[in-house]
């Protein structure tokens, strides 16, 4: 098995260059391009699959594929590293990225650039393996800049579309993530000073002690990195606009896959992490403030997509809460239970507005459940996974998180599990108003116009697919209260994560842990029912609602005027910064180099009278020449 | 030099007249300079030619001379004939640019050729 490995970054390369010239050919051979990069993401889960079934066996699979680089005390070699951890990531990865694949055939079936669009698509995978099985911290860079580039591209895919607005979307997700990779990469480079390799088993059981103050700046540098690829405060900004692309990706990049790098990133540097509990706090309150903020702004925005990109982000701050409090597994354990319903609730998303002739409005929509069945039954459980219902598998994993988060039973303990379950009740909040405004009440759009349609069997088939994954995935991390030892995912992870160490005075017994639960579900029922309530009969009440608290609903509606700010503090002052250099450059530096170069013309213009052209001047300047130098020959030789 | 060392050779001054040595590499240098004024001021390319021959047979008479000094040293006349040789292979293609310029130029006049004027 150890062999194969490279099969699961290679076989979506080699899909992605068929594409690619599937694309320049062009044609009717078009059509074949998304069967085969399906096929060739479900070869790489096949093999996925295979490796998972060997690390039964204990030992985690490791291939060396070749000497990658050698320069100098830095070696790196290009090599995969399959344990329990990365494993787990990469079935996600592939499994999830497969179904995505089958929808995006039905999903862009008349769109012209298909084959480019499915040769990017494999591209991402193909990344993205790197990524999650990449064994040296170069290696995953190289896979983490892989999924940016494809994720730049997969937003603006229809750039030409809404005035350019996805092209500029692009860029924006690009540029923000630049910042956070500059971290990332001065983390890297720190890491590498002090230890001499960015191999990450060879880092893990270094024998070299990091001073506190290192370790906690390395560990802040690792996570800007992480919130800039997973949208954290502060730079989440990207996300929300990064809807622009098509709907799939959306589903893939935006929502299972590529955000949650940052988390994957933090739990196989997680050795690091717990050596400084103040890094753990940073990154614990920079996940409960985000969840809670973008729970907060996705209770008002009326976009489809854009509900749920400010839950993928309030979700992942979850995740990265359950990182800061140690609570790693928990953290994957939502990952791939988040992979699951988000994926599902963005797909379904696509199913409604491809129905809706490209309408994403959720104010136009309403009583849709008639006319699409299937979406609509998915995406309900795709909500009730994403509300916490009790038993699917939402509420596992995020109870989970909420107890991890409150078990050690300090003041700050308490106020990061309030944030967390207030975000909880808002969470179920606004997805039963988005279920409800969405598929049931009355019809808001002219049906002599608009005829909603159930999507093909292409899309529903993954819907079905990961409703089932969405709504029984919680066996993978039962909690030990249901089940004795039932709680797989946290052994399973265990041999490749870091515990924090104990010893944070006595916590909370496990008697509180069914309080809790019960509290979860209460809080996700209390929800639930209040955005459904309010919004299934249309959007009138919840309009009566704002008008009451007009300032706070302008400001959510207006997502805390974050882009605006940005626009007035960081913005601005750079792009004035950057006329200022430009005039500095321009006067300087122009100027400088321009004065050299004069002074060598002029001092050309003098010197190039000697070249008179007269045949005669020059044979006298060598007679002169000539006569003077014998002259001083023959009055150095006599003296 | 082995010629040098036999005994039995004549007194190089007997075999010309008895002219010193001195006197002929004075005129050797007069007309070298001559050669070298020519070349400098006249504007004619065939006048500024043959100074530049008046330069070399300066020069040959100046070897010739110092050979006659040496016991007749052949090495100083051999380099007389190299000379010669040269200066002959020089006048053809000297010529032959002589031509050509005045085919371009219809004129010999070297102020005429300042197209590389700087």
């Amino acid at each position: 098995m150890n062999d194969l490995l490279f099969l699961i970054p290679i076989l979506p390369l080699c899909g992605a260059i068929l594409c690619g010239i599937l694309h320049a050919k062009g044609g009717t051979t078009k059509s074949l391009s998304g069967y085969i990069a399906s096929a060739a993401v479900l070869g790489s889960f096949a093999v996925s699959l295979g490796g998972f079934f060997a690390l039964g066996h204990g030992e985690a699979l490791h291939q060396v594929v070749y000497q990658w680089i050698a320069t100098g005390d830095l070696k790196v070699s290009f090599g995969l590293f399959f344990d329990n951890l990365s494993g787990f990531m990469a079935l996600v990865v592939t499994g999830v990225g497969f179904l995505i694949h089958v929808y995006s055939i039905g999903y862009m079936a008349h769109d012209e650039g298909k084959a480019k669009f499915f040769a990017y698509l494999n591209l991402f995978i193909f990344s993205m393996s790197l990524l999650v099985l990449g064994e040296s911290l170069p290696l995953l860079f190289v896979g983490w800049e892989g999924v940016g580039a494809m994720s730049y591209l997969l937003i603006g895919f229809w750039y030409d579309r809404e005035g350019g607005w996805p092209a500029v979307a692009g860029q924006k997700a690009f540029i923000t993530n630049r910042v956070g990779d500059m971290g990332f990469l001065i983390g890297m480079l720190l890491l590498f000073h002090h230890f001499g390799t960015l191999d990450i088993a060879a880092l893990k059981t270094s024998s070299i002690a990091l001073p506190a103050g290192l370790a906690t700046l390395i560990s802040i540098l690792l996570f800007v990195g992480a919130t800039g690829k997973s949208a954290q405060i502060p730079l989440f900004v990207w996300l929300p606009d990064a809807m622009a692309g098509p709907t799939p990706v959306s589903a893939l990049i935006h929502a299972a896959t590529m955000v949650t790098a940052g988390v994957y990133m933090l739990c196989r540097m997680s050795f690091l992490f717990v050596q400084s509990p103040t890094a753990m706090m940073v990154v614990a309150t920079v996940g409960a403030l985000t969840a809670f903020f973008a729970a907060s702004i996705a209770m008002a925005q009326r976009d489809i997509k854009k509900v749920l990109a400010y839950s993928t982000v309030s979700q992942l701050g979850y995740m990265f809460l359950a990182c800061g409090m140690g609570a790693w597994s928990a953290a994957i354990f939502h990952v791939g239970t988040h992979a699951f319903f988000k994926a599902l609730l963005f797909l379904g998303a696509g199913s409604v507005i491809h129905g809706m002739h490209e309408e994403q409005d959720i104010l136009k929509m309403g009583g849709l459940r008639k006319y699409m069945k299937i979406t609509y039954v998915t995406f309900l459980i795709g909500g009730l996974c994403l509300a916490g219902f009790p038993l699917t598998s939402g509420f596992f994993s995020k109870d989970e998180i909420l107890w991890e988060t409150v078990k050690g039973g300090g003041q700050i303990h308490f106020i990061l599990w309030g944030i967390g379950a207030l975000t909880a009740l808002m969470t179920a909040f606004y997805t039963f108003r988005l279920v409800g405004l969405t598929f049931f009440g009355k019809e808001r759009f002219d049906p002599a116009e608009v005829h909603p349609h159930e999507s093909p069997k292409l899309m529903t088939f993954p819907l079905m697919v990961l409703a089932a994954l969405a709504l029984f995935g919680g066996i993978m991390g039962l909690p030990d209260l249901i089940v004795k030892d039932g709680n797989w995912i946290h052994h399973f992870l265990s041999s490749s994560v870091t515990p924090l160490e104990e010893g944070m005075g006595h916590g909370l017994g496990h008697n509180y842990e069914l309080m809790f639960l019960l509290l979860s579900s209460l809080i996700a029922i209390v929800g639930i029912t209040a955005g459904f309530l309010l919004y299934a009969r249309g959007p009138s009440f919840g309009q009566k609602i704002a008008k009451m608290a007009h300032p706070i609903y302008v400001l959510l509606a207006g997502k805390w005027f974050i882009d605006q700010i940005y626009q007035a503090f960081v913005l601005t002052p750079l792009f004035l910064l950057s006329k200022l250099a430009a005039l500095f450059d321009l006067l300087v530096i122009d100027g400088l180099v321009n004065m050299i170069g004069g002074l060598a013309f002029s001092l050309g213009r003098i010197v190039r009278k000697l070249q008179d052209g007269h045949l005669q001047t020059y044979a006298l300047w060598m007679a002169g020449s000539t006569t003077a130098l014998i002259a001083w020959l023959v009055f150095q030789l006599w003296s | 030099m082995i010629l040098s060392s036999l005994p039995s050779l004549p007194q190089a001054t007997t075999l010309i007249g008895g002219v010193p040595t001195d006197h002929i590499m004075i005129l050797s240098a007069v007309l070298f300079g001559l050669g070298v004024l020519g070349f400098l001021i006249r504007r004619d390319l065939i006048v500024v030619f043959m100074s530049i021959e008046l330069m070399l047979n300066a020069g040959n008479l100046a070897f010739l001379a110092a050979a006659r000094e040496r016991f007749l040293d052949p090495e100083g006349q051999v380099y007389t004939i190299f000379v010669i040789t040269i200066a002959a292979v020089e006048a053809a293609v000297g010529l032959a640019l002589l031509i050509a310029f005045f085919r371009l130029k219809s004129t010999l006049d070297v102020e005429t050729a300042t197209e590389l004027e700087g």
